[in-house]
């Protein structure tokens, strides 16, 4: 199987929906001519020319807008935002048209549009060019929020976001466009909704998403070289959430550490916290820990922002917690 | 306010070349005479309860969205306004029934009882909201525009918007990106004067709202609203250019509400005699006024619109109250296609 990057399979997601149907374009900021700030959509423009390929001015509210009322009556727009820092500037249109206009309307719309770019923490960028993004949109009804971690998932999913008829937020990250990973050629859609067993184990479940997964996974093989066989459940999908793979994996390792690299007031973390505790209680044999950002934006000292991120110690530790064994 | 000067000749209107027609000014006139009686109707039954929340009626500006809405042919034209949205609903061609059942919150109201007032949606008749975030639309029907441009489609977007939404940045993103892109949108800035209890004159840097499209190349034009003849013919000039040039335009109707902002509003900022003032120049008053002096209308017909109107909406109304409430399970329905 080929070993393409982050950035090359979700380059073929876009390229392969292109082809396939002649509505989906693209457009945001530098996506055309320069070929895109972190050069996902490398030589789209030459291949599909710009009307499908659409550079934009640094106008995040109006082309998320405009993005929103051509899916709303039959294009697939992908919209891309250099970061997801800059849609704070476009979270209006997200928030209050995306994700309602289906609803306010009685069901009379679809609208099927992904607004896609990096999001969480990169380095020596201070607070705001590096944070974690997704808690407000996996806040909202009529959304859909998916955050792969690997070259394999980005692909499928970010097909399968293409093709469905919902507002997704497609979560990649600026350090994640050079990761490698096993993409097969023929095609293939990851459905929403569905997280990802990596590892398995009896003695712990380590759940988590997007970049931390390998975070997460390194930690798992410390704690194996322990004795601890820790399960490694990816979400993938944060919104649809996978609750019964998650319930599936506790029920079985009765200890659960959930690592999210956004804020831990409010997240996907506290909130698959407390899923865990309400339908889980009786199987738990500890209480449910998180490992998460510290509560503090992000300083540019590489020391400081290293530290207010989970770690692999981190991580080893939380599990070392619910086993008791710190 | 300005006053177009028109030439009247025989029987017709003339606004330029532009015919205006005695079918089309009695269609007219029904239209806004409908919307009229519709708006008081649900002055009456907000009154009553039967409606709630926020609820702005479009008493006093009814020439701006029949005139304008009257040019397209909504089997590929698009409409496109914010929240005081009744008129330009029923201007689509919704079904009364159906929009005051929806202003009931009813299973039978266009948006099942989930939208309300200030989100009427008619996909059929191209009328896409019925929108509440002040200016949040523009992009919107931006994109809209975008859409007919990809496709290769003749169709137009209309695009109201109040006095209120033109500072915001979504307004001026949208016109520079109209423009750069050739997108066939008229943006109708229908000026009713106050932002809700703000005087436009004191939060705009010009008071000709028109200009706002000199800094993105796009025509600007003020027209009296009040005038639907003037509406008209304004915005058939501007839909003919975005149909045939693919050219954005930016139209400012000067135009007045009668009641406040919305139903919780007094309206203590305008003095009575300025309200007075402008229902003097009622444009339902100055389109019969004009009709009689063309013969082309009179008392006895005049009287039939409204009586025949004021069916159409005790029917709405019975509709309305006849209709069931939404079921609790249709709670997390319309959320995901």
């Amino acid at each position: 199987m080929p070993v393409i990057s982050y950035r090359e399979a979700v380059r073929q997601a876009l390229d392969e929906e292109m082809a396939r149907d002649e509505n989906v374009f693209i457009m945001g900021e530098e996506v055309g001519e320069y070929n895109g700030a972190y050069k996902v959509t490398q030589g789209l423009l030459d291949k599909y020319g710009p009307e499908r390929v659409r550079d934009t001015p640094i106008t995040e509210e109006g082309f998320a807008g405009i993005g929103i009322g051509a899916a709303m009556v039959g294009m697939r727009p992908v919209v891309e935002f250099m970061t997801f820092n800059f849609a704070f500037m476009a979270i209006d249109q997200i928030i209050n048209n995306a994700a309602k206009m289906r609803h306010m309307s009685g069901g009379q719309i679809a609208l099927p549009i992904v607004f896609r770019g990096p999001n969480g923490p990169a380095e020596y960028l201070s607070s705001q060019h590096s944070q974690a993004c997704q808690t407000f949109y996996v806040h909202c009804p009529g959304l859909q929020v998916v955050a792969p971690s690997t070259p394999y998932d980005a692909k499928g999913l970010l097909k399968t976001a293409i093709r469905g008829n919902n507002p997704v937020i497609f979560l990649e990250a600026e350090l994640m466009y050079s990761w490698q990973g096993e993409v097969p050629t023929e095609e293939y859609l990851i459905p929403f909704g569905q997280a990802a067993v990596r590892r398995e184990g009896n003695d712990v479940t380590l759940i988590g998403y997007g970049k931390p997964m390998k975070l997460v996974e390194n930690a798992a093989a410390l704690l194996a070289e322990e004795g601890v066989e820790a399960e490694v459940i990816d979400l993938r999908s944060l919104r649809p959430l996978d609750e019964q793979a998650v319930y599936r994996s506790v029920r079985k390792t009765n200890r659960c550490v959930i690592v999210d690299e956004s804020w831990p007031v409010c997240s996907v973390a506290s909130y698959v916290g407390w899923l865990v505790s309400k339908n889980c209680f009786d199987v738990l044999d500890a209480p449910v820990e998180c490992v998460t950002s510290e509560d503090v934006p992000m300083p540019y000292n590489h020391a400081l922002e290293l530290a207010v991120q989970p770690s692999v110690e981190k991580i080893v530790s939380a599990a070392r917690r619910v086993l008791y064994k710190e | 306010m300005p006053t177009q000067k028109n030439d009247t000749a025989g029987g017709y209107q003339r606004q330029g070349s532009l015919e205006i027609d005695a079918d089309l000014m009695v269609r007219l006139l029904r239209q806004m005479v409908l919307i009229r009686r519709f708006e008081e109707a649900s002055a009456q039954m907000y009154g009553l309860r039967k409606i709630g929340g926020f609820c702005h009626l479009y008493i006093g500006q009814e020439a701006v969205a029949v005139g304008a809405i009257a040019t397209l042919d909504l089997t590929k034209d698009y409409v496109l306004t914010a929240y005081r949205d009744h008129g330009h609903a029923l201007a689509c061609g919704m079904d009364p029934g159906v929009c005051m059942a929806e202003l009931y919150g009813k299973i039978t109201g266009c948006s099942r009882g989930k939208g309300g007032s200030m989100h009427l949606f008619d996909v059929a008749h191209h009328m896409y909201g019925g929108n509440g975030i002040v200016g949040g639309h523009i992009p919107v029907a931006t994109g809209v525009g975008l859409k007919i441009r990809m496709k290769k489609e003749d169709g137009v977007v209309l695009c109201f918007f109040g006095d209120g939404a033109i500072h915001q940045g979504a307004f001026h993103e949208s016109l520079n990106l109209a423009k750069v892109w050739k997108l066939p949108v008229v943006y109708i800035c229908e000026n009713n004067q106050y932002g809700m209890g703000t005087d436009y004159r004191r939060v705009s840097a010009v008071h000709d709202l028109s200009l706002h499209g000199v800094s993105y190349n796009i025509p600007g034009k003020q027209v009296d609203g009040m005038n639907v003849l003037a509406v008209y013919a304004a915005v058939h000039e501007a839909v003919a250019r975005a149909r045939q040039e693919s050219e954005p335009t930016l139209l400012e109707a000067k135009t007045y509400r009668y009641k406040g902002h919305s139903m919780s509003d007094p309206g203590k900022y305008r003095t009575k005699e300025e309200v007075e003032e402008y229902r003097r120049q009622d444009p339902i008053l100055i389109l019969q006024r004009h009709m009689l002096e063309q013969r082309v209308g009179d008392e006895k017909l005049f009287n039939a619109i409204d009586e025949d109107v004021k069916q159409i909406v005790r029917d709405a109304i019975t509709f309305a109250e006849q209709s069931p409430a939404p079921g609790l399970e249709t709670i997390y329905e319309d959320i995901y296609a």
